[in-house]
């Protein structure tokens, strides 16, 4: 299921909507004018970064940044897709308020905010961030700056994969700012990437999620506001911070502006890292990893229409789209025109999330790996929450007997109680992100979980 | 019981929060909150919610109505392992 | 006066003994999770509560009659330093023993919503020596300690804690198979 070997380098894709011609800015740096913009620089060198994209300007006003981001529409993406400027700005406030209170008392060290580039990556069928900091390390180190300079903290953290520990470090090198960034490696496992864990990992070594009663925003590391942010979030940062919202927003559409760099798998000729724009169908990026689609450059074409039929049989062999990853949820073959936004993924317990689209094809049963799927991370469980070390497994063992089509009635409404029980009822969103995954596969495969009660399956016979 | 249930539906006392990273079900607090905490097939306490969307459910932050919030005091003091406090409703 | 102090002194070191035993065992059906037939779990908390902070009023009277007995001729040193005392030293010491643990365990209990779970925990578990301690320095050094019925009493106490304490370790012991093994921070 894993396709960590078989990427090719990541590219642009095509987008509903191309940009007007931007004028170049000072130093001859034109703005990048389709949606290739994170991958734009020949290698990951600095020299090649400063080439493509120029200097990062200074930021002199942090409330004038956080303005930008906010007219860009950037969210986070890492995963829960959190308004980016939000963030920002609740780091800000509670940085003030917290110095505020400290300089009344008596005057108490101020508590300086800390901010974090995430790069984690638990998502198993995610490379997104590790291509973006074997690529791009440079903008997510302008990113993470940035951040550092609005909110007012000197340093920064990396929390990465081993991989993007690497790539980050050889980066971090290269730059007389980058002494200013601690690299931390994160350990594998599906919920170390998750705001809380990381906190956690950086305060006391542990990676596992947190109880909180109010937002690292407003105590997060040490009691200080915290700040942590995806890496692609950061590059996106960076560039939104040079060429500004209105040439952000002038790829994708209204309500999933910019660009995503997004990691489709399973089963496609080409299992690849493609940035394509907001709102992009789903449909034009699966066509864009089969071979079908060779003879042209996806990116080369400007009718949607063509696209449509390419995409049309190139999809022939598809069974079913995971999006979102494995807190996401399913969009069946005859539904694959719905665009990568949240608003339209939502019936499908979807969400554009981390970028993670995994192709099921018509060979595989959609029960079956979803069980897989249910029954790993089941096994994920940080084992903190008695909620989520007994549900999971229940819910997972209950989702395999409707996989192995036991002709048992009651499975289905054995699973919806289990997903209703347990979500809510965690530290962390993995109870909750387990049972709208597992849920969405009896809503996709809903024929298929008729069969398999009468003791037959729609793939296997 | 009149009083109670039209009192429970006001927006004033506190939210009872569930450290889930810390609770073991042992069932004090479900025994002292019975209106407001029911019991899983674990042990563990359970918000009874019997409204909004399940995404919209918050069952880690309990709201307690004013007639009990001693109760929910004592709960919090009594809990065998520390997994409850309580916290100003926003 | 001395009779009555040595009464009052004899009288209390049971009857706090008895508590003891009382508190020990709701201790252990607590620490289980299970409600007794028309006690609550919350009650069986609150009980053992108050069941130890009796037994600790009557282990203090016991000490303070005995420091005003001439006979026993305690020092301010007894009460916290054993097995100096100038009669049966090893068996009085014992009592000094218990008391530095009583005042540990309770002291902590106490404190246990600002110590923290770990702490309190560690020290709790003191109890099960304290217990025993107690036990021994009844026997050894009470005026009835080898009486016929105070060492039925003894028995029926130490077949009750025994009994008790095998539940605990046994496998069926709490109400739900707790399962959490993560790390916390």
């Amino acid at each position: 299921m894993t396709v960590r070997d078989a990427l090719p380098p990541a590219h642009g894709a095509p987008g509903p909507s191309a940009a007007p011609t931007p004028a170049p800015l000072a130093g001859g740096v034109v703005p990048p004018a389709t949606t290739a913009r994170l991958f734009l620089a020949a290698d990951p060198t600095f020299a090649a970064h400063r080439a493509v994209y120029g200097p990062m300007p200074g930021i002199e006003h942090p409330n004038a940044l956080v303005d930008e981001v906010r007219l860009s529409g950037l969210d986070g993406r890492g995963g829960a897709g959190f308004s980016v400027w939000r963030k920002l700005a609740a780091v800000l406030a509670s940085t003030a308020r917290t110095n505020t209170a400290h300089n009344n008392s008596g005057g108490m060290r101020t508590k300086r905010p800390i901010v974090v580039g995430n790069g984690s990556e638990g998502e198993p069928l995610s490379r997104k961030d590790e291509t973006l900091m074997r690529r791009a390390p440079h903008l997510v180190i302008d990113g993470l700056l940035a951040c550092a300079a609005v909110v007012g903290a000197t340093e920064a953290t990396l929390y990465v994969s081993t991989e993007g520990a690497n790539a980050m470090r050889t980066a971090l090198a290269e730059r007389a700012d980058g002494a200013r960034i601690a690299v931390v490696v994160a350990p594998d496992g599906f919920v170390t990437g998750e705001a809380t864990a990381v906190a956690n990992a950086l305060e006391h070594g542990v990676s596992v999620p947190r109880d909180h009663v109010v937002h690292l925003s407003e105590s997060g590391v040490r009691g200080r506001p915290t700040l942590v942010q995806n890496v692609e979030t950061l590059a996106q940062l960076a560039l939104i911070a040079r060429f500004g919202a209105a040439w952000f927003r002038s790829i994708g559409t209204e309500d999933e502006p910019g660009t995503r760099v997004v990691t489709v798998s399973g089963a496609v000729d080409a299992p690849q890292v493609i940035e394509v724009a907001g709102g992009t169908p789903v449909q034009t990026i699966i066509a864009a990893c089969m071979n079908a689609a060779d003879g042209a450059d996806p990116a080369d074409k400007a009718d949607p229409a063509d696209d449509a039929d390419a995409a049309a049989g190139a999809l022939s062999s598809v069974r079913a789209v995971l999006i979102g990853g494995y807190h996401g949820g399913w969009v069946p073959s005859g539904d694959l025109a719905v665009p990568l936004s949240r608003a339209a993924l939502e019936p499908y317990g979807a969400h554009p999330g981390a970028g993670v689209l995994f192709v099921l094809g018509t060979g595989g049963c959609g029960l079956e790996t979803s069980a897989n799927i249910a029954a790993y991370l089941a096994g994920q469980s940080a084992r903190q929450c008695g909620v989520c070390v007994n549900g999971l497994p229940a819910m997972a063992d209950v989702l395999s007997r409707l996989a192995a089509r036991h002709r048992d009635a009651r499975l289905p409404a054995e699973i919806v109680r289990l997903a209703e029980l347990v979500t809510g009822r965690g530290s962390c969103s993995h109870p909750d992100g387990t049972a709208r995954f597992v849920l969405s596969s009896l809503t996709a495969f809903q024929t298929d979980v008729r069969a398999h009660l009468e003791g037959r399956c729609e793939v296997y016979g | 019981m009149a009083a109670r249930r039209f009192e429970s539906t006001g927006s004033t006392g506190t939210l009872l929060h569930i450290d889930w990273t810390r609770c073991d079900g042992r069932g004090l607090c479900t025994e002292l909150l019975g209106d407001q905490l029911d019991r899983d097939e674990w042990g563990y306490p359970l918000a009874r919610v019997d409204s909004g969307s399940l995404e919209a459910r918050d069952r880690s932050n309990v709201p307690i109505p004013a007639d009990q919030q001693d109760a929910a005091a004592d709960a919090v003091a009594l809990c065998p392992v520390q997994a409850l406090r309580l916290v100003p409703r926003p | 006066m001395d009779a009555a102090l040595w009464a009052i002194g004899r009288g209390t070191g049971v009857v706090g003994l008895v508590a003891l035993t009382l508190a020990v065992l709701l201790g252990i059906v607590t620490r289980s999770g299970r409600p007794l037939p028309g006690l609550p779990r919350f009650a069986i908390t609150l009980v053992h509560r108050n069941l130890s902070l009796v037994a600790c009023v009557f282990v203090l009277i016991h000490v303070v009659a005995l420091f005003f007995d001439s006979f026993a001729q305690l020092t301010l040193l007894d009460f916290v330093v054993p097995f100096f005392g100038s009669f049966l030293p090893f068996w009085q010491g014992l009592g000094t023993v218990a008391v530095d643990l009583l005042i540990a365990v309770t002291v902590t209990a106490l404190l246990r919503n600002r110590l923290g779970l770990r702490a309190f925990r560690l020290v709790h578990w003191l109890t099960y020596a304290l217990w025993p301690i107690a036990l021994a320095h009844a026997i050894g050094n009470g005026t009835d300690g080898t009486s016929p019925w105070f060492l039925w009493l003894a028995g029926i106490s130490t077949l009750a804690v025994v009994a008790a304490l095998s539940w605990r370790v046994s496998a069926r012991f709490v109400e739900f198979r707790s399962v959490r093994t993560g790390e916390t921070s």
